[in-house]
C-alpha cells in the first residue's frame, strides 16, 4: 500500500495505491531512491565520519557567522561560506559521501581575493590533500605511491 | 505582463520536443562577505538583492530583464511566477504560513533569469525548448560570467562555488530536462529505469517536485552530483543517460503498439474527448489526459495538434493562469469551470480532426 500525498497549487489530495496501482503511476514502491541523499548523510554522520563527530563534539562555532556542526546538522545548510572553512575536514567526508570526489575540477572563478589563506591554513589544506591522495593510493593498492606520499606527510607534520 | 511573452521553452521547436519538453539548467552562487539564508539578516538581504540588482543592469545578458520583488508583489503575481516556475513555491511564499522572504527577487529575461535571496544567494537558470543541454547552459554561464566580473562570487580551491547545502557545492550546476514517458509507467518498465538512474549519479522528480511523480507521465531528470566533474562532462553524463531513457521510450511504445494497439487508442481517445468535451476539470486532471492526448500525438494516433498548445496547457491550465485570464479571484468555485471552458476553447481554436 502506498500513500501518496500531492499539493498542487492550492488543492491537496492523498491516495492510497495498491503498489501496482503505484508502479503504474511511475512511482517508486519497491526500490528506495533516497532524492535527498543528504538526509541519509546527515543521519549517518555521527555514526560513520569520525571527523565530523569529533568537530561536533568540541562544538566550534564558525568565526564569521556563528554557525556550528549541529546547526549544520538539524538545518542541512550551513551558515555562510567561511563554514567551509571551519569545517572543512568534516564537511570533505561529507562531499566525498555525497559526489563520490572532494576535488572541483569544472569552471574556476578567477576572483580568489575571496579566501586568502594564511600559511598555516595553506599547510593543513596540502596536508588533507596528501592525506586524501594517500587514501586513494592505499585503497588502489599502489604501495609505492603511498609511502612517498607518507613520506611527504610526514615532513609536512613536523614543519 | 511578463516579459517571458509566450513561454518561448514551452514551443515544442527545440530538438526531440515529441518526448522533451523543456531543459532547464541553473548555477548556485553566493556572494563572498554575506552569510546565507537562515543566517542572515533583512539588512543582509537588501544588500544581497541591492548589489546584484545593480550589477545586472549593465549586463548585456540581463540589462533589459524585469526584476520582480516577491516580497510587493501581489499573491497572484506570485503564484502566477510559481506557476511558471519560474521561482519556487517556497519564494514565492506559497507555503500554508504565506510568508514572503524579505528582499527575495526574480530578475526575468527572455529564456533566462535569476532568483535572488533563495537558499543561496543567486540562482542563475536557463531554459530551452526541447533536449538543449549546451544551449540552456550557454545562456546560464553567461550570466555567470558576466556576474562573476561585477560581483565577488565565493569559490573555495578545493571545493569549488561554495553554496548553503553541500549537494550543490562545486560547479553549482544542476540540470534537468523535463520528459514524458508514457509508455514506460504503462508498460511498468518506469520503476527500473529510474531506479537505474539513481546508480548513474542522476535523479529524478515529478512535474511539480517530489511526490509528484504519478502526474501526467512527465519526469524531470538530473544531475546529483555537481562535483568531482567538470560542467561539460555533468551535462554530457545527463545527455547521454537521457538519450538512453528515450530509446527505452520509443521501445516500450513499440510493445505497447503491438500488444495494445487497441487498448492504446481507447486511452488516447477517451483523453481527446474529455478535454474537448468536459465540463468540469481539476487540474491534475487535464494533465493527467494531456498525457494521453501527447501519446497519441506523437504516435500518429491523433490528429496533428500543435505540441506547444498541450505543453503550454500544463501553465495556462494552473489556478492563478485560469483565474488570471477569466478576471476572477484564484479562489472561485468558478475555477474548475472555467478551467474547462479554456481547454475547449484551446481544442477549438488548434483544428478539428
Amino acid at each position: 500500500m502506498v500513500h501518496l500525498t500531492q499539493v498542487i497549487g492550492e488543492d491537496v489530495s492523498t491516495m492510497h495505491l495498491c503498489s501496482k496501482c503505484a508502479a503504474e503511476r511511475g512511482i517508486e514502491t519497491e526500490v528506495a531512491v533516497s532524492h535527498t541523499p543528504l538526509g541519509a548523510f546527515l543521519a549517518a554522520m555521527g555514526t560513520g565520519s569520525p571527523g565530523m563527530a569529533a568537530a561536533a563534539a568540541t562544538g566550534e562555532a564558525c568565526p564569521q557567522c556563528g554557525a556550528t556542526l549541529d546547526d549544520f546538522r538539524a538545518s542541512g545548510r550551513l551558515g555562510c561560506s567561511d563554514c567551509w572553512v571551519t569545517f572543512e575536514r568534516p564537511l570533505r567526508d561529507l562531499v566525498r559521501r555525497a559526489h563520490g570526489a572532494t576535488k572541483h575540477t569544472g569552471k574556476r572563478y578567477e576572483a580568489i581575493d575571496t579566501l586568502t589563506l594564511s600559511a598555516t591554513e595553506q599547510r593543513e589544506r596540502d596536508q588533507m590533500e596528501l592525506e586524501e591522495q594517500l587514501r586513494l593510493a592505499v585503497a588502489s593498492e599502489h604501495f609505492e605511491r603511498a609511502a612517498e606520499l607518507r613520506d611527504q606527510l610526514r615532513v609536512l607534520r613536523s614543519a | 505582463m511578463i516579459p517571458d511573452g509566450d513561454m518561448p521553452w514551452l514551443d515544442a521547436t527545440g530538438p526531440d520536443s515529441a518526448l522533451v519538453l523543456s531543459t532547464r539548467v541553473r548555477l548556485a552562487r553566493n556572494l563572498k562577505g554575506h552569510p546565507y539564508w537562515g543566517r542572515n539578516s533583512p539588512e543582509d538581504r537588501e544588500m544581497i538583492a541591492a548589489e546584484l540588482a545593480d550589477a545586472a543592469r549593465t549586463m548585456p545578458s540581463l540589462g533589459n530583464a524585469t526584476m520582480y520583488r516577491l516580497d510587493a508583489v501581489s499573491l497572484a503575481t506570485r503564484r502566477w511566477l510559481a506557476e511558471r516556475q519560474l521561482v519556487s513555491r517556497d519564494l514565492a511564499g506559497l507555503d500554508p504560513s504565506g510568508h514572503v522572504r524579505s528582499a527575495a527577487a526574480l530578475l526575468l529575461g527572455r529564456g533566462a533569469g535569476a532568483v535572488i535571496n533563495e537558499e543561496d544567494h543567486l540562482r542563475l537558470q536557463g531554459l530551452r525548448s526541447g533536449f538543449a543541454l549546451d544551449a540552456a547552459y550557454d545562456v546560464t554561464e553567461r550570466m555567470d560570467r558576466e556576474f562573476g566580473v561585477r560581483v565577488s562570487f565565493a569559490f573555495h580551491p578545493s571545493f569549488g562555488y561554495l553554496t548553503a547545502c553541500p549537494t550543490n557545492v562545486g560547479t553549482g550546476l544542476r540540470a534537468s530536462v523535463l520528459i514524458h514517458l508514457p509508455a514506460l509507467v504503462l508498460t511498468t518498465e518506469i520503476t527500473k529505469v529510474l531506479a537505474s538512474l539513481a546508480q548513474v549519479g542522476l535523479t529524478y522528480r515529478g512535474l511539480f517536485g517530489e511526490g509528484s511523480e504519478a502526474l501526467g507521465h512527465l519526469f524531470q531528470l538530473s544531475n546529483q552530483v555537481t562535483l568531482g566533474k567538470t560542467e561539460a562532462e555533468l551535462l554530457e553524463h545527463l545527455g547521454r543517460m537521457v538519450r538512453q531513457v528515450m530509446d527505452y521510450e520509443h521501445r516500450a511504445r513499440e510493445v505497447l503498439r503491438q500488444t495494445a494497439a487497441v487498448a492504446l487508442e481507447d486511452r488516447v481517445w477517451r483523453a481527446m474527448a474529455t478535454l474537448q468535451h468536459a465540463r468540469l476539470l481539476s487540474f491534475e486532471e487535464v494533465v493527467n489526459v494531456l498525457s494521453g492526448v501527447r501519446l497519441g500525438v506523437t504516435t500518429r494516433v491523433l490528429p496533428d495538434y500543435p505540441l506547444a498548445t498541450l505543453n503550454r496547457l500544463l501553465v495556462l491550465a494552473q489556478t492563478a493562469h485560469v483565474a488570471q485570464s477569466f478576471g476572477v479571484r484564484c479562489d472561485a468555485e468558478s475555477i474548475p469551470e472555467l478551467r474547462a471552458t479554456m481547454v475547449r476553447r484551446m481544442f477549438e481554436e488548434v483544428g478539428r480532426p
